[in-house]
């Protein structure tokens, strides 16, 4: 998934309609980097057999899929979505792309981030099982596959939860999954030489209609200096004063 | 196919069309030759067209020029060559100075990565506390960039020059003296075993130095002479099934924390610089002792110290080269040693560009930020111009490098004007910050301190330009 940067400053269009993105750092989404990490991880350990890369964007995205194969995915796959379409991409529309190109490649795991700090939705991976009618481990902070089953250990509020769901299985990889290793460059070269397909939604059969619209965005608003106060007395009088309390 | 130049145009360019069976516009190129004094509107006599059809059959080239003296004319003709021969080699690698291919692009963007997430972050405590960083040392061999143009056979990465010139640069923006560890690693050390060694040497002292567990260093320089690299007072004599080195080496870089130096010493006196050979030694090793770290101005995580060896024995076949070629293998080892401190130098550059750009942002003064006051902005774009020209110097010398094409001059313009722009930059920086620039707060005095080293190890500015004037003369020699 091809996101703006995290080190990057957002900054909100004059027009409020949405952030500024062009000449903007892009870069794969850290969770994104979280989960093509975990994969490669099982290809070494021999349990998976190909780990291929998928990013549904415009030809920039290609970037994206190219670091991933440089992490050690066998080959990658563009969905190419530009324009207005790709300004209304949401998790519906990704999780239908996801479930058709698992069909066609007879995927045994999907493993994608847990969000995507873009837009925070954290609905990718959920509805792409539905789709798919497949079991989802969410969160995952650890992942042991085991023949046709795998046991996840889930982040969830209360604490760890481990669970076991049987393959075909949808996986999103929470922050303390792994940490993503860093491209080596025998491995930077050898990516140039694996392939990357392309593909549109309208092959997969998917709608890109988006059943959002998404009518003003608007920065956080600006913290106000603070007050300082002498006694507790004069703190729970001014949060009086000021309705909090 | 002929230009047809009005003949009222006076200067004295010319435009040369390389043709490659069919018209190719994308490999035109203007050169411009240095005016004539005596060149003016009234001064030109004639003005000649000529059709000169190189040595290639496939290149024709048209000179269109303004001469005042007819003798002038043939000087003019073999100067013009020789430029347009460089400017053939230039060719196909001028379109990789404007735009880096694409294998280049992830690796860079890969090693600012790694630069900004791992290095930045601790360079200021590494400085402090003068900390050999053996961990991202580790780490950054593990990525393949301690060995960068070693075969892959050997252990390394198998990338070219240009490549390990975008590596340094990006490393030493993130920490200057972990740049320097991998430059005198590269180049310093694996380059001379790389060009000269034999398979039984390059597989003894390449492969276990590819990984970032063992570091190489370099020893030339001595007490007595620096500059003055023939003057090796390092004696080796040989006894028996060994070789017995005498003598004190200065200034080496990395020597505490390195399992293997390279070292120069005098086999024959009467030789003079022709008697210089070679020696590989491991370390530790009886016989060799290392002086104490000498507390350095900048690039302080790097150790530097004196090697002393006293009855240093080592087997015959630790010579590397044949006997009395040590001079010509240190020489062309800092050739190639000169792009990789080029480059450390630019990373440094850079980075004072970043801190002193981002600080223009922020400050405020006179009711708005400093960047909207000119003598901030001439001073940024003073700064930007001496970065990117440097850089593309350092470029072509790694191009024509990669290309086996003769780059001892390119080299040397480089570590010149990169370390020049380094030393520049990180004025310029600290004044651009003002008080904030003073105090180690701010990542620009570290800046400042390592960027002076760069103008003085692997050749002096001084010598630079020697190197640059003995090539140049050369070239104009009739």
């Amino acid at each position: 998934m091809r996101v703006i940067d995290y080190a990057v400053k957002i900054r909100v269009k004059p027009d409020n309609s949405g952030v500024v993105t062009d000449g903007v750092k892009h870069s794969m989404n850290p969770f994104c980097e979280i989960a093509v990490e975990e994969a490669v991880k099982l290809k070494e350990k021999k349990l998976v057999k190909e780990v291929v890369a998928v990013s549904c964007g415009p030809q920039q995205s290609q970037e994206t899929i190219r670091t991933a194969l440089a992490m050690g995915a066998d080959r990658g796959i563009h969905v190419e979505v530009s324009g207005k379409d790709y300004e209304s991409l949401g998790p519906l529309q990704v999780s239908k792309i996801m479930a058709a190109l698992a069909k066609k490649e007879e995927a045994q795991l999907i493993i994608l981030g847990k969000q995507a700090i873009d837009d925070d939705c954290n609905q990718t991976g959920q509805m792409t099982a539905a789709l798919l009618d497949w079991p989802q481990g969410t969160f995952a902070s650890e992942v042991s596959l085991d023949g046709d089953n795998v046991k996840v250990v889930r982040e969830i509020d209360g604490g760890l939860e481990t669970i076991r769901i049987n393959t075909p299985a949808v996986l999103t990889a929470d922050l303390r999954l792994n940490t993503p290793r860093y491209a080596t460059l025998p491995n930077i070269m050898k990516a140039k030489k694996k392939k990357i397909a392309n593909v549109k939604p309208a092959d997969l059969g998917v709608d890109l209609t988006s059943r959002l619209e998404v009518l003003r965005v608007d920065e956080p608003p600006q913290r106000l200096a603070g007050m300082k106060v002498e006694t507790v007395e004069d703190l729970v009088a001014k949060l009086k004063d000021a309705g909090r309390v | 196919m002929t230009n047809q130049r009005k003949e009222s145009r006076l200067c004295t360019s010319y435009e040369i069309y390389c043709l490659r069976g069919t018209v190719n516009p994308a490999m035109r190129h203007v050169v411009y030759m240095r005016p004539l004094a005596s060149l003016g509107v009234l001064g030109i006599c004639k003005i000649y067209t000529s059709t000169v059809y190189n040595l290639k059959a496939t290149h024709f080239i048209n000179f269109h020029w303004g001469l005042s003296r007819e003798e002038g004319t043939m000087s003019a003709l073999c100067k013009a060559r020789k430029v347009l021969d460089l400017c053939l080699t230039g060719c196909r690698s001028l379109t990789q100075l404007a735009e880096l291919p694409e294998t280049h692009q992830l690796l860079r963007q890969t090693c600012r990565d790694y630069a900004d997430r791992e290095l930045a972050p601790i360079a200021a405590k590494l400085d402090k506390e003068h900390v050999y960083p053996a961990k991202q040392v580790k780490e950054l061999g593990a990525m393949g960039v301690m060995a960068m143009e070693v075969p892959e056979e050997l252990g390394g990465a198998g990338m070219d020059c240009l490549a390990y010139s975008l590596a340094m640069e990006e490393i030493s923006r993130g920490c200057a003296s972990t740049g320097v560890v991998v430059s005198v690693n590269n180049s310093l050390y694996i380059g001379p075993v790389l060009k000269f060694g034999t398979e039984e040497q390059k597989k003894q002292w390449i492969t276990p130095f590819t990984t970032g567990e063992k570091v190489g260093c370099f020893a030339l320089s001595e007490p007595g002479n620096g500059s003055d690299a023939g003057a090796a007072s390092t004696v080796a004599r040989q006894e028996g099934e060994e070789w017995v080195l005498n003598g004190t080496k200065a200034w080496i870089t990395n020597c505490w924390d390195a399992s293997a130096t390279v070292v120069f010493a005098t086999t024959d006196k009467k030789l003079k610089h022709k008697g210089i050979s070679t020696f590989l030694i491991p370390m530790p090793h009886p016989g060799l002792s290392l002086g104490k770290k000498e507390d350095k101005l900048g690039i302080r995580a790097s150790s530097t110290a004196n090697i002393i060896l006293e009855d240093c024995r080592i087997p015959l076949n630790n010579m590397l080269g044949p006997r009395g070629a040590g001079f010509k293998i240190a020489m062309q080892t800092l050739d190639s040693g000169r792009i990789g401190i080029a480059s450390q130098a630019l990373g440094i550059a850079q980075a004072s560009l970043d801190c002193a750009a981002d600080y223009a942002h922020k400050r405020t003064a006179f009711g708005a930020p400093i960047g909207k006051l000119q003598a901030i902005q001439f001073k940024l774009a003073d700064m930007a111009v001496a970065i990117e020209s440097a850089r593309l110097l350092t470029w072509k010398a790694s191009l024509l490098r990669d290309g086996k094409k003769p780059f001892t001059k390119e080299a040397a313009m480089a570590k010149l004007a990169a370390s020049e722009a380094a030393t520049f930059c990180s004025h310029q920086a600290i004044q651009i910050l003002g008080g904030m620039g003073y105090v180690t707060d701010m990542p620009a005095e570290r800046h400042y301190r390592d960027a002076r080293i760069t103008e003085i190890y692997e050749g002096t500015s001084e010598i630079q330009r020697l190197v640059i004037a003995g090539q140049i003369l050369k070239e104009y020699q009739s």
